[in-house]
């Protein structure tokens, strides 16, 4: 089916791409958590509870907010104090003690991916790479617009080096893998033809600085089948325009306002475990139901996965045969005609990606709904409509059309918009008054078709 | 108007928007900049968006500085712009250290001394247990405190209660 996959050179089994490769060759889902603890104790118990899931799984090292933004020595006096950090500060731990934590934890069966969220990611790639780690994730956009003031040109500028690290000083043997978080700007309320365009437009920029081995993310949204019919879209342009690649799919469990019961979060979390199935995505990062409220605990991380994992095991084996998808039907899809017209507009720009996003920013011919950093246009505005379909109400510059039946230029009502925050955790909450029969289960089940 | 308020989860916290009462004899809105910001650690923008979209209904020119604001971004941009009301939102847990630090600076320089400065959100991490919060914030300079559930609302009747002449001169019916 994915002829990408065979065309690239083989993968190595060690590296991360090769890991979850071999997983959709086997017919499993991987499975991943976010996870970040300030200590090396705390750190390794996590990763090893998380190695032992019954699930097919990959690690997660989660960096902390000091480390994201570059305050090293305020990581290290928090770790000093013994203050509490929401993730792991590799910086100030280094590659040494980073690379015991790991010894004996990350190993062919159990690959690990630092994920971090920094704009500026030059200090974070060099530690990773020294430290003996060859996967990670984000990109000049996706880590720059929604949480910095970092300027687009410095963060892709930085990108560009940080890519040049992975890729020159990845231990001999190693494939270096990176992921693009493009498909999961603002975690809601971004259509989803723009997600796809910007994952594939940061995997076009990866490529360009010389990695051969990415992954394309996307993040659920507020419909199954449009989820799904994007999903689609991206891959069969991943084809056409990544065909030298090694890449794969990975779907993100909502990242908007979360369901603040235990049902209607596990109910969010299975719809995304049988989303990934339905839609051929090969890894899925979970949330769990302490979401709404909390970090969640290693236990309740473990759960999540092997909630997920069970969940996309009975959604395969329901599937018949004959259920991939149909290349020419998914052209003729809205969301694949968009995603292409946005990434073509792009591209149009230089023959430099990172020019031509820049550029684009500029102009207005990409631009995210509600972001506010100052290089974005903001002029773009999305709604949900009446079916939860996520679509466009506003597109500013870009070169697309407000979606038909987003009615008329209206201008957005504050109490609107909160309903259209919360669209997916009210619609999912309420399903924990009245729930579905496979909403109440939580192991190894037979999927009950609706 | 007549529709019941409807209350919502929002970033964790809780949200109460009261149908939008027009007070077409306090509210000479139009002519009134509001500048939205958020606090220098704080990354969260959707509370921002909220506000920017809320304050434009009632019928406000708004400027919005967006998230991990510094204190100098946001003295600057006030001196620049000379709003009439600056709101500060922060849902980190870390609005009342930020905040404190940031309306002394802004207290402290003589051209913004008209510049009405409120803030609201989940500002510490006990979410809302801490009585004296609000006093404490009060005391170091804001016109206004907001939190918990009816933050939106209160901030829409304390735009609406302030006399135009307030708007446009400064702070004396304190």
């Amino acid at each position: 089916m994915n002829s990408s996959m065979e065309l690239a050179e083989p993968l190595s089994d060690t590296s991360f791409g090769g890991f979850v490769a071999a997983a959709k060759a086997a017919g499993d889902l991987v499975v991943q958590p976010r996870m970040g603890f300030a200590t090396v104790d705390q750190m390794r118990a996590g990763l090893v509870a998380v190695k032992n899931a019954r699930a097919r799984v990959t690690g997660t090292i989660t960096l902390d907010s000091y480390t994201r933004v570059g305050l090293h020595r305020s990581a290290r006096r928090a770790l000093d104090n013994s203050d509490e950090l929401n993730g792991y500060p590799l910086v100030a731990h280094g590659p040494v003690v980073t690379r015991t934590m790991l010894d004996g934890v990350m190993d062919d069966t159990f690959p690990v991916q630092i994920r971090h969220g920094a704009a500026l990611p030059g200090e974070i790639f060099l530690t990773l790479v020294a430290a003996g780690v060859d996967a990670t994730e984000g990109g000049p956009v996706s880590y720059c617009l929604p949480y910095s003031r970092t300027p687009l040109h410095v963060a892709v500028d930085a990108w560009a080096r940080a890519c040049e690290v992975l890729t020159t000083r990845t231990l001999q043997g190693h494939r270096p893998h990176l992921e693009s978080f493009g498909g999961c700007m603002l975690g809601q309320l971004c259509p989803p033809s723009l997600l796809v365009a910007l994952s594939l437009l940061e995997g076009l920029f990866f490529r360009q600085h010389g990695l051969h081995d990415i992954s394309l993310s996307y993040a659920q949204q507020t419909n199954p089948a449009q989820d799904t019919e994007a999903i689609h879209a991206l891959r069969v342009l991943a084809e056409e325009l990544l065909p030298d690649m090694s890449w794969h799919v990975v779907l993100y469990t909502y990242m908007g306002v979360f369901p603040g019961t235990e049902l209607g979060a596990l109910a969010l979390l299975k719809e995304s475990a049988r989303l990934a199935v339905r839609s051929g995505a090969e890894r899925l990062i979970v949330k769990t139901p302490a979401e709404a409220h909390r970090i969640p605990t290693v236990a309740e991380n473990v759960r999540a996965l092997e909630i997920a994992a069970a969940t996309a095991q009975a959604e395969r084996e329901a599937a018949s045969a004959g259920f991939g998808q149909q290349p020419t039907a998914v052209r003729d899809s809205a969301v694949y005609q968009e995603a292409r017209t946005l990434v073509e507009a792009c591209l149009e720009l230089s023959a430099d990606v990172g020019t031509a996003l820049r550029t684009a920013f500029t102009r207005g011919y990409l631009d995210v709904p509600y972001c506010l950093h100052p290089d974005n246009a903001n002029r773009a505005r999305s709604v949900v409509d009446p079916q939860g379909r996520l679509e466009w109400l506003q597109t500013g510059s870009m070169p697309i059309s407000p979606s038909s039946g987003t009615g008329s230029t209206s201008q957005l009502q504050a109490a609107e918009f909160l309903e259209m925050l919360t669209f997916v955790s009210r619609g999912f909450d309420a399903r924990a008054l009245n729930p579905r029969p496979d909403d109440r289960q939580d192991g190894p089940r037979r999927s009950l078709t609706p | 108007m007549g529709n019941p308020p409807i209350t919502i989860p929002l970033q964790g916290g809780r949200a109460v928007i009261e149908p939008i009462a027009r007070h077409p004899g306090a509210l000479d809105s139009a002519s009134k900049l509001i500048m939205v910001t958020s606090v220098a650690s704080d990354s969260h923008t959707w509370n921002l968006v909220f506000l920017q979209i809320l304050l434009e209904e009632l019928g406000f020119p708004v400027v919005n500085l967006g998230p991990c604001t510094p204190d100098d971004l946001i003295v600057e941009e006030c001196r620049r712009l000379r709003p009439a009301v600056l709101v500060v939102s922060s849902v980190n847990g870390h609005g009342h250290i930020d905040g404190r630090r940031l309306i002394s600076r802004l207290r402290r320089d003589q051209d913004l001394q008209d510049l009405r400065v409120v803030i609201g959100g989940k500002l510490d991490v006990t979410g809302g247990a801490d009585p004296t919060l609000s006093r404490t914030l009060l005391d170091a300079g804001f016109d206004a405190v907001f939190s918990g559930d009816a933050a939106p609302a209160e901030l829409q009747r304390f735009l609406s209660e302030l006399p135009p002449k307030a708007l446009a001169n400064g702070r004396e019916d304190r």
